[in-house]
């Protein structure tokens, strides 16, 4: 090109030009190899392509932009992590209960990122159409990405706190980590369309902003500027991965009436898997952000039901219907943050996070925001066990929850229509009685039981015996099954877990910092200046 | 390109200088806006459709603006995306 040098630049293309030159140019037709045998999966879940064609990315990214895009949104980011680093900014949050929340982060989200990644890698292999290829591809680059900007980002915090340095190895063991492993690996062993219906819609488009709009600038909200970077970075793919989400649906709705059924078998059920899922969410919004910016059930009016109701709205010309069990997370919505912050409190010895009850200040936060619930049902449990606390007589589960087959949470939830009776379903499958937390479970469980049979079900595994390290001894005078359970996970038991007051990680807070590890409470040891002492 | 659909659309930007233009030129071209904002984050909800125009942010940022940019920013959106070298569309079809 070095000759041409003064030739007149070519005419600019127009975006849908180019677009279709980087995206159907680079398709061919297969010549000496059958299209079914080059992919394979494609149809056995009874989905009905006639055009792949007719599949449009409306963002028109190609790949030279989005080299080119992406390589800007990590100068950007990293020059926050390196700021973030050489200013210790893990000591300029809130304070150091905050930081229990990124270690359900780390431990709990982040591999869900790279299993993700390993997701739509499979589809760019599967899928027919060069469209949505291309896609996937991106996608899967993309979730790699947030994979590693997650790991770089919190490994500052792990250098000064507890519990995030043994995060794959802890992914695959921790009994309450087999919540998201066993939702995201549900996915990735469906049909590619199951897949993207799962991922790109029903847990992106309708459900992931909860997880990085209000938290993400909950966390900004408690100077956290290290992890509000990565979850406005990853979130900026997270817009075009929802758009992918909303055009694969239209795109299998519009290709043929068959496929109407099918999506809507899979939205009713991954809706409420996601949903399950992001729950979590809910008490680390409540519970884990010493400063807030809005409540749980505020978050889902604004992002399921007044979003999600315009996506239905707009859905219904395809004889879409809003997710089934959509009534139930509305009737819950009161109660699941306290229901599970509970749960966690009660089991903390067996957590890889520190636990506390809420403040006096923090339970007014409460009292207000959810006053139909939080006086009547969740404050006199709270202030009794605060009381036995004070007594000396602290309340803990020494034995651990039942867990439900298909979300595999502690059956912790109460029926919508009543706040103090358990939900427990169960169904009889092949003379074996199989438990679940709930309808949408029991739903899910009673369409394809062959999936769920199979569970790994980290409770009845412990209690059977097969999570101890090698060379335990279960027959030796003084075994110790928790401590031994606690180890095979990879949690330090009396390290990573228990009471949050008198932990290692408020009173290094405190001796670092010179602020008071828990800003409701005051000072918890003398490292803190007097101008700050409370109480 | 006219809708009937009252339902909100949204575009949530990250709060920084790079996209006070962005919002000024979304607040002139969509009367009906309404501008949230957050720590960290402004959300933008308007009935129905919202545009981005190249032309507007050009006017407020005083340079070209390739509209793929706003992904650098962009936190999340609902509603149906079509986007061209003029503008940026986000639109719900029904009632």
């Amino acid at each position: 090109m070095a000759a041409e040098g003064n030739a007149k630049p070519a005419k600019k293309l127009s975006l849908k030009e180019n677009y279709a030159l980087l995206t159907r140019g680079l398709g061919w037709e297969p010549s000496y190899e059958k299209k079914e045998d080059i992919f394979r999966t494609i149809d056995f879940e009874g989905v009905v392509i006639h055009d792949w064609d007719k599949w449009e990315d409306p963002f028109r990214l190609t790949m030279d932009a989005y080299w080119k895009y992406q390589g800007e949104k990590e100068r950007k980011l990293y020059a926050i992590i390196d700021a973030f680093q050489q200013n210790n900014g893990q000591f300029n949050v809130t304070d150091a209960r905050y930081v229990q929340a990124l270690k359900v982060f780390i431990n709990g989200i982040t591999e869900l990122e790279y299993l993700s990644h390993r997701g739509f890698n499979m589809l760019a292999r599967e899928f027919p159409g060069v469209g949505p290829r291309i896609a996937a591809q991106m996608q899967s680059l993309d979730e790699l990405r947030h994979a590693t900007t997650q790991i770089h980002t919190i490994s500052q915090y792990a250098k000064y706190f507890t519990g995030m340095n043994e995060f794959p190895y802890q992914f695959d063991r921790v009994w309450y980590l087999s919540i998201p492993k066993s939702f995201f690996e549900d996915a990735v062993t469906s049909g590619p369309f199951e897949f993207i219906v799962a991922i790109s819609f029903a847990f992106e488009y309708v459900l992931t902003n909860l997880a990085f709009m209000p938290w993400m600038s909950g966390a900004a909200f408690n100077g956290d500027m290290a992890t509000v970077s990565f979850g406005f970075s990853a979130q900026s793919d997270e817009a075009r991965h929802m758009t992918l989400g909303i055009e694969v649906i239209k795109f299998l709705l519009e290709q043929d009436p068959a496929n109407v059924p099918l999506v809507q078998k899979w939205i009713d059920k991954w809706f409420w898997r996601g949903y399950r899922l992001l729950s979590l969410l809910a008490t680390m919004m409540d519970y884990m952000l010493p400063k807030r910016v809005m409540a749980w059930n505020e978050a889902w009016e604004i992002y399921y039901e007044q979003n999600g109701g315009a996506l239905f709205a707009d859905l219904a010309r395809y004889g879409i219907k809003p997710p089934k069990r959509a009534p139930e997370t509305i009737a819950e919505k009161g109660h699941v943050a306290h229901q599970m912050w509970s749960v966690f409190y009660a089991n903390r010895d067996a957590v890889g996070f520190q636990m506390w009850l809420p403040s006096e200040e923090e339970m007014a936060w409460m009292s207000e925001k959810y006053p139909d619930t939080f006086d009547q049902y969740y404050r006199p449990r709270y202030e009794y066990w605060k009381a036995m606390e004070a007594a000396g007589t602290p309340f803990k589960n020494t034995t651990l929850p039942q867990l439900c087959q298909v979300c595999q949470w502690p059956c912790l939830f109460t029926d919508s229509g009543d706040p103090t009776t358990l939900s427990l379903r169960e169904t009889e499958y092949q003379g074996q009685t199989f438990h679940m937390c709930s309808d949408g479970c029991k739903d899910i469980f009673d369409d394809t039981p062959e999936k769920y049979v199979h569970a790994w079900l980290p409770v009845h595994q412990i209690y059977q015996g097969n999570c101890f390290l090698p060379g335990v001894d279960p027959t030796a005078p003084d075994f110790n099954p928790m401590y031994e359970a606690l180890r095979y996970m990879g949690i330090k038991p009396g390290v990573d877990n228990g009471d949050f007051k008198g932990g290692a990680d408020a009173t290094n807070w405190e001796k670092w910092t010179s602020r008071p590890a828990n800003i409701h409470e005051g000072a918890y040891t003398d490292a803190v200046r007097d101008s700050h002492i409370k109480s | 390109m006219a809708t009937t659909s009252t339902q909100p659309v949204f575009i949530a930007l990250q709060a920084n200088n790079d996209t006070m233009p962005i919002i000024e030129a979304i607040r002139q071209d969509n009367p009906n806006a309404v501008v949230h904002e957050y720590p960290a984050m402004v959300k933008i909800d308007c009935p129905g459709r919202l545009v981005i125009r190249r032309e507007s942010v050009e006017e407020h940022l005083g340079r070209d603006f390739d509209l793929r940019e706003i992904q650098i920013n962009m936190i999340s959106i609902a509603g149906n995306v079509d986007e061209s070298d003029e503008e940026f569309v986000l639109e719900w079809k029904t009632h």
